[in-house]
């Protein structure tokens, strides 16, 4: 097994200086999730206006898959219309298992190594699932902390 | 230079594979046990020669499942000394065994304003049938507080238990800490107020010679599949007394005595608790796998795994940045550690490029989790396969990791 294939420098320098690993000052949405298999947590914080997300940042704790695909994740929907950034996070899951992504998926194609490894997908859409409950509205009780 | 007890490759098929053109190391027994060939072969016999339901027919197929049935039954009375075979009851595992036990006799036996005393380091089987219990019956969950190594004294035993105390339930070893806990002192506290004692004997029964009377224990819950039988078997002893007064939780076939369109009685023990078709060749399986860890000896399991367990920890504890948890001395085959800024998740996953396998996660236990301050952590754990060169083959892996996760 090629670690390389899984780890990619890409994955670790995300993962080592994760990009807005910060509480926003004003979210307008935002949602935990809990990977209860390993105890991995992340928050994800967004600020939306006009339809488009003006900032985004997240905390949380977990391995270098969630870690890292968090910080990309912040970095790909930055100012991208909200339709686009769920369009980003479900184009991201179906590439996991293997479909490719019509659009360009950034940082992100650096994951690709996760899906020979059906063990860790949870953690590297952790983050897009988070992005989803947040956005989704249907979770008033995530809505701002 | 500790070697295993023994011929790993000849009893133990599993072990003539590669991962990842390694050969094994399997350190994770704490989830489950490999099996030997013997176990495997005695299910097949089952499947392929005598095959039939038991306690119901008379033909001769049914008679020699039956008889192998009782058979087991009785291997597993006289392995952890019990008084008699009906007191063992065969589950699914632990899991199963204590939500019986917190169902069928918890809500008789606990009263509102009633305590139940419980570890912070119990696994999630052991304490969140507890804590339905409390809620239903409006109970009070007391902790016994850790040691700072993580181990379990008296003193705190002492705090923890009192007249209002109905229930103690404790993990014999822990899954995570591999401390071993004084169930029998314990058991002497909870039996002066007239409560009971409910052991969780899922890491202690596979590593230690047991006998139900030595652990002051009311109730004893073990699984086959981490004492080298299969999965989905598993024994919930009690003690008479107790199991004749308990309610069955799963009613249906083969548990009752007397049925009419309004009313059923209960079968006798042990077979009120055994509703449905049980898991005969897991019964069979688990038999077998006690006579193959008794050839053996369990004493000499028990100063194998200690050995190995205390040995693991002072070689982790020497590498740079590596922190490990649960008391020094003694410590059970299990051993939780972290390696600083490497998540366990990643950690294990270079390991099984080298061909170790180790758990990472919180183990099923996460408030003892919290106690320790982190997430998750890895765990290695040690059975009578493995000798001290896996030791020094997951020194070698966590060395790889550190080489690979800080350049």
């Amino acid at each position: 097994m090629n670690l390389e294939e899984l780890y990619r420098e890409t994955i670790l320098d995300h993962n080592q200086s994760p990009r807005n690993r910060r509480a926003l000052a004003h979210p307008t949405q935002a949602a935990g999730l809990l990977n209860p298999t390993c105890g991995d947590q992340i928050h994800l914080e967004l600020e939306v206006k006009d339809g488009i997300v003006q900032d985004v940042g997240f905390d949380g704790h977990g391995c270098s898959i969630s870690m890292a695909s968090a910080s990309m994740l912040t970095e790909a929907i930055k100012g991208k219309p909200v339709e686009d950034a769920l369009a980003l996070a479900r184009h991201f899951k179906a590439f996991l298992t293997g479909t490719p992504s019509p659009v360009p998926l950034g940082d992100l194609e650096a994951l690709r190594g996760v899906s020979q490894f059906p063990s860790r997908v949870k953690c590297a859409t952790l983050a897009h699932n988070a992005l989803e409950k947040a956005l989704s509205g249907s979770e008033e009780g995530d809505r701002l902390r | 230079m500790i070697e295993p007890l023994v011929d790993v490759e000849k009893d133990f098929p599993i072990f003539r594979r590669e991962v990842h053109g390694h050969s094994l190391v399997y350190l994770d027994s704490a989830a489950t046990s490999q099996k030997p060939a013997v176990v495997l072969e005695s299910m097949d016999r089952f499947y392929r020669q005598y095959n039939a339901n038991v306690l119901r027919s008379v033909h001769t197929l049914a008679e020699e499942a039956t008889q192998a049935y009782a058979a087991a039954r009785d291997q597993v009375a006289a392995f952890i000394g019990a008084n008699h075979p009906e007191e063992v009851i065969f589950t699914r595992g632990t899991t199963e065994g204590l939500n019986m036990v917190a169902r069928g006799f918890g809500d008789l036996f606990v009263q509102p304003g009633d305590n139940i005393v419980l570890s912070p380091m119990e696994h999630h089987s052991n304490l969140i049938p507890w804590q339905q219990l409390a809620k239903r019956r409006g109970a009070v969950l007391n902790y016994v507080e850790l040691e700072p190594d993580g181990s379990l004294s008296v003193d705190a035993l002492n705090k923890a238990i009192g007249p209002k105390t109905r229930i103690v339930a404790l993990s014999r070893v822990s899954n995570v800490l591999g401390s071993i806990n004084p169930v029998a002192e314990a058991a002497e506290l909870v039996h002066r107020y007239g409560g009971v004692m409910v052991v969780d004997g899922a890491q202690s029964v596979p590593h230690e010679p047991t006998r139900v009377s030595e652990l002051g224990a009311d109730f004893l819950a073990f699984s086959g599949h981490k004492m080298c039988g299969p999965t989905g078997i598993g024994v919930l002893w009690g003690r008479a007394q107790w199991l004749e007064m308990m309610e069955p939780v799963i009613y249906g076939g083969e548990m009752i005595s007397y049925v009419d369109r309004e009313t059923a009685t209960w079968a006798e023990l042990p077979h009120k608790f055994e509703g449905g078709t049980p898991n005969i060749a897991g019964a069979i399986g688990l038999a077998s796998a006690i006579e193959y860890l008794t050839t053996i000896g369990l004493s000499r399991i028990q100063q194998h795994t200690l050995t190995l367990g205390e040995r693991a920890y002072d070689a982790l504890a020497r590498v740079p940045g590596v922190s490990v948890y649960g008391p020094k001395h003694p410590h059970a085959g299990v051993v939780a550690f972290n390696v600083d800024r490497i998540h366990p998740h990643d950690l294990a996953q270079v390991f099984d490029a080298h061909g170790v396998a180790v758990r990472a996660g919180h183990h099923c236990a996460q408030p003892l989790m919290q106690w320790l301050g982190v997430g998750s952590t890895a765990r290695a754990s040690f059975y009578l396969y493995n000798g001290e060169r896996d030791i020094e083959r997951l020194v070698e892996a966590i060395l790889e990791a550190k080489r690979f996760f800080q350049r």
